[in-house]
């Protein structure tokens, strides 16, 4: 493909949309699938057909549009007029908006979502700016939102050192969890010696509570093959993979076809755009293992073998895939890549705070009204995500903490609601950005079941490579459960604290460092929970079922209970 | 010829078959101890085991092209399982021992990647499965009544077939569908929004039939 060849087809892209008196945006993602969005589209599909009015009205299958518990979402584009978005949408329904707003231009009263709503307000789209408007299928639809321009510029105007300059002037950091900075770690790559490099996409998104990579790889497949490219070129690998979790098929499949597709225009594979460059891309299922999130883990199970990590140095930058550099970023930050070289460096460091520029995307889930996908500018406040953006509590509940990280990360009381949100804030309230899931628990959920939630998970998922992190989490646990029981002593809170401290200090990956953040965390804000549990013997909103004693005073139990047995 | 005996037979061809010139041979002559194996199989283990085998001649057909596809390269053994769990349904010994055979791997190291990955299963799946998020999400908004609510109606636990080999209980560590928690996947159709009650009566209608 040529830039001429490329200008034409947006604009024919472009050309057809205008054609359209209306257009149908049915949203077309897992949660809305799950919600019956194909009943939806196969209605309007037929009704259109029916009436034949193809050349008038469009329906498209499009990525997220974010507020996934409103489901199945229909979006009204009219050109010139403001989109309306249906929600909660029946395929009866759906022919409604056909016969009524589509053709009747006359706006339905019921199951529209309103125009002012915080939850849109307050967003700021970068990754996400055309996943609501384009179809994730089809590679004209991506090129007609502006697509591959900015690869095109990159390799017609700018060298790879000025490429990497540019991503470092913008101030991204990596969107996996860690927040390595992404020029740096892509200079690191670029200088490093070798004949062969290799380029990794971190789709594992093994984190609960989290779907942002699945939906970015479901809404906009080219953008993270487009930024996989500009990287690619940056650091001189010609070979990249997609890691994406064996349980995201629908992710998979999109990107398979859009690989093909990139591929047949030439915009993939040998000698891109007429240049002298070269890049291949496959996508390697994971297996479920959380492990292999981290990045040594992940190389490890990419060739095949037990997604076991192994210590650094040296970095997968010097000695990763098969010995060779490899660059290895997340999804989500190679998504970040193609609009920064389009609006350039600087305007992307404006966004954010001074130390971590940008946006975020956060899956808002858990007690909370809107449920859903969000993209905000670093910075807001935890206070604006719950109760602007999601809209508060249900059922007239409390808030009672904020989980960001998953299990690496922790739990935030609502005293630190007013916190702005950057990789700083939240690692010095002992939780960490991770990749994003943000779940909101409300008065009715005990710490402590969540600590033992977390940490049966860690240990489930520790990979027992290295002893603090195979034994330190059983042993955790094991304490935890206790307390969950009813036969923790108040020394255990001292024990369990310092298991904690010696997990972090010694774990050999990033699984281990940060599987103790959930219960530290919470013995940090939530102690008296913990001490209920223990002192007064009971679970202070009743999750917990306290039956057992402490060893100790066992003897004094047991004649209770052969009274006890002995009446019934 | 009895099950225990080809296996016996089936180790050995993998001993003899490492490094051996007449590999080859000992690869043909595993594949038909292996078509043997399963037709054994599927004559002990009746209608579900039938129901797996794939069409053509031999029941490695898709798990060969897919090795062909990857040029039989070992760092594609995960792949190869994949395919091979796809094809079956499960990993049975016979077919971590065949994989590990055209991989020219050990069979330790087959059932080691096997095991370590949990979306790989050693068992065969019961007729139906129903496989509930764990998640965070899912875990706030009580999905774990109703792994208890099924493990109690259907006396089984959690990652662990009926007894009639109906219905196969399995947890998942997070189906990224947290918007709408609780969530369940039931012989492949998800199911959002779910509650003790909804999710017994459904699972009831499925053994049922």
């Amino acid at each position: 493909m040529t830039r001429e060849e490329l200008q034409a087809m947006a604009q024919k892209e472009q050309e057809k949309r205008k054609a359209f008196s209306c257009r149908l945006l049915v949203c077309y993602s897992t949660p809305c699938i799950s919600s019956g969005a194909e009943g939806v589209r196969k209605a309007l599909v037929d009704a259109v057909k029916a009436r034949n009015l193809d050349a008038e009205i469009d329906v498209t299958c499009t990525g997220c549009v974010g507020p996934c518990s409103r489901g199945p979402l229909v979006t009204v584009r009219r050109a010139g007029q403001e989109d309306v978005i249906y929600e909660n949408v029946t395929p009866e329904f759906a022919v409604q908006i056909l016969a009524k707003h589509a053709l009747g231009n006359e706006v339905l009263t019921s199951n529209v979502l309103p125009k002012d709503l915080p939850f849109f307000a307050k967003q700021l789209k970068v990754v996400l700016a055309n996943s609501a408007s384009i179809d994730p299928e089809s590679l004209e639809s991506y090129v007609g939102a502006g697509g591959y321009t900015a690869l095109l510029k990159v390799l017609e105007d700018m060298t790879p050192e000025q490429v990497v300059d540019e991503i470092k002037k913008s101030g991204l950091r990596g969107r996996g969890g860690g927040g390595f900075p992404t020029g740096l770690k892509w200079d690191l790559v670029r200088k490093a010696k070798g004949d062969k490099k290799y380029l990794v996409a971190n789709g594992d998104e093994g984190d609960p509570g989290a779907y942002m990579d699945r939906t970015t790889m479901e809404s906009d497949p080219f953008l993270v093959l487009e930024g996989m490219a500009i990287a690619a070129y940056a650091v001189g690998a010609d070979q990249g993979f997609i890691y994406v979790r064996a349980e995201y098929p629908l992710a998979a499949e999109r990107l398979r076809k859009a690989i093909k597709m990139a591929e047949k225009a030439e915009i993939l594979g040998n000698h891109i755009f007429g240049s002298n460059f070269n890049f291949h891309i496959d996508i390697r299922f994971g297996a479920g293992a959380f492990v292999c999130g981290e990045e040594t883990a992940l190389l490890t199970s990419v060739m095949g073998r037990r997604g076991q990590p192994y210590p650094r140095p040296p970095f997968p930058a010097n000695s990763g895939l098969w010995g060779c550099p490899t660059l290895i970023n997340n999804v989500e930050t190679f998504g970040n890549i193609a609009p920064i070289i389009n609006r350039g460096g600087d305007w992307y460091a404006g966004i954010g705070t001074e130390k971590s520029k940008g946006t975020k995307i956060f899956a808002l889930a858990g007690e909370i009204n809107n449920t859903g996908l969000i993209e905000v500018p670093m910075g807001i406040t935890l206070r604006e995500v719950v109760f602007d953006i999601g809209g508060g509590i249900p059922k007239g509940a409390g808030f009672k903490a904020a989980q960001t990280g998953g299990p690496s990360g922790g739990c935030i009381p609502a005293a630190y609601l007013d916190t702005p949100i950057d990789y700083e804030n939240l690692a010095a309230l002992g939780s960490i950005m991770g990749s994003g899931g943000l779940v909101i628990m409300n008065d009715r959920s005990c710490m402590v079941d969540v600590a033992r939630f977390f940490m049966d998970f860690c240990r489930d998922e520790s990979c027992g490579k290295c002893v603090p992190c195979r034994v330190g989490t059983s042993q955790m646990l094991r304490i935890l459960e206790k307390i969950c029981n009813g036969s923790a002593v108040m020394d255990d809170l001292e024990k369990l604290q310092e298991m904690g401290k010696m997990v972090q200090d010694t774990s050999l990956c990033g699984l281990g460092f940060t599987s103790p953040n959930p219960v530290l965390s919470t013995l940090r804000y939530f102690r008296e929970e913990y001490e209920a549990h223990i002192r007064e013997r009971r679970c202070p909103v009743g999750v917990c079922q306290i039956k057992e004693v402490p060893l100790a005073e066992l003897m004094k139990e047991l004649p209770r209970r052969i009274r006890e047995a002995a009446k019934s | 010829m009895s099950a225990e005996n080809t296996e016996d037979k089936g180790l050995e061809y993998i001993r003899q078959g490492t490094g051996t010139a007449d590999a080859k041979a000992t690869g043909a002559a595993l594949k038909r101890q292996a078509e043997e194996l399963a037709k054994i199989g599927a004559e002990k283990k009746g209608g579900a085991a039938e129901k797996a085998k794939p069409a053509g001649d031999s029941p490695y057909v898709q798990v060969d092209r897919t090795l062909k596809r990857c040029q039989y390269s070992q760092d594609a053994l995960i792949e190869v399982l994949h395919s091979a769990q796809e094809t079956f349904g499960f990993l049975s010994d016979d077919t971590m021992k065949y994989v590990a055979h055209e991989l020219k791997l050990p069979p330790s190291w087959v059932y080691g990647v096997a095991t370590f990955y949990h979306f790989f299963n050693l068992k065969p799946q019961g007729e139906h499965t129903c496989t509930v998020c764990m998640g965070t999400a899912c875990f706030v908004k009580r999905a774990g009544d109703i792994v208890e609510a099924l493990e109690k109606e259907f006396d089984v636990k959690a990652g662990e077939t009926t007894a009639d080999g109906k219905l196969s209980i399995n947890i998942a560590r997070c189906l990224g569908n947290c918007g709408l928690a609780p969530m369940i996947i039931l012989d492949g159709e998800v199911h959002a929004r779910q509650t003790p009650e909804s999710m017994l009566d459904q699972c009831k209608k499925l053994v049922k039939g």
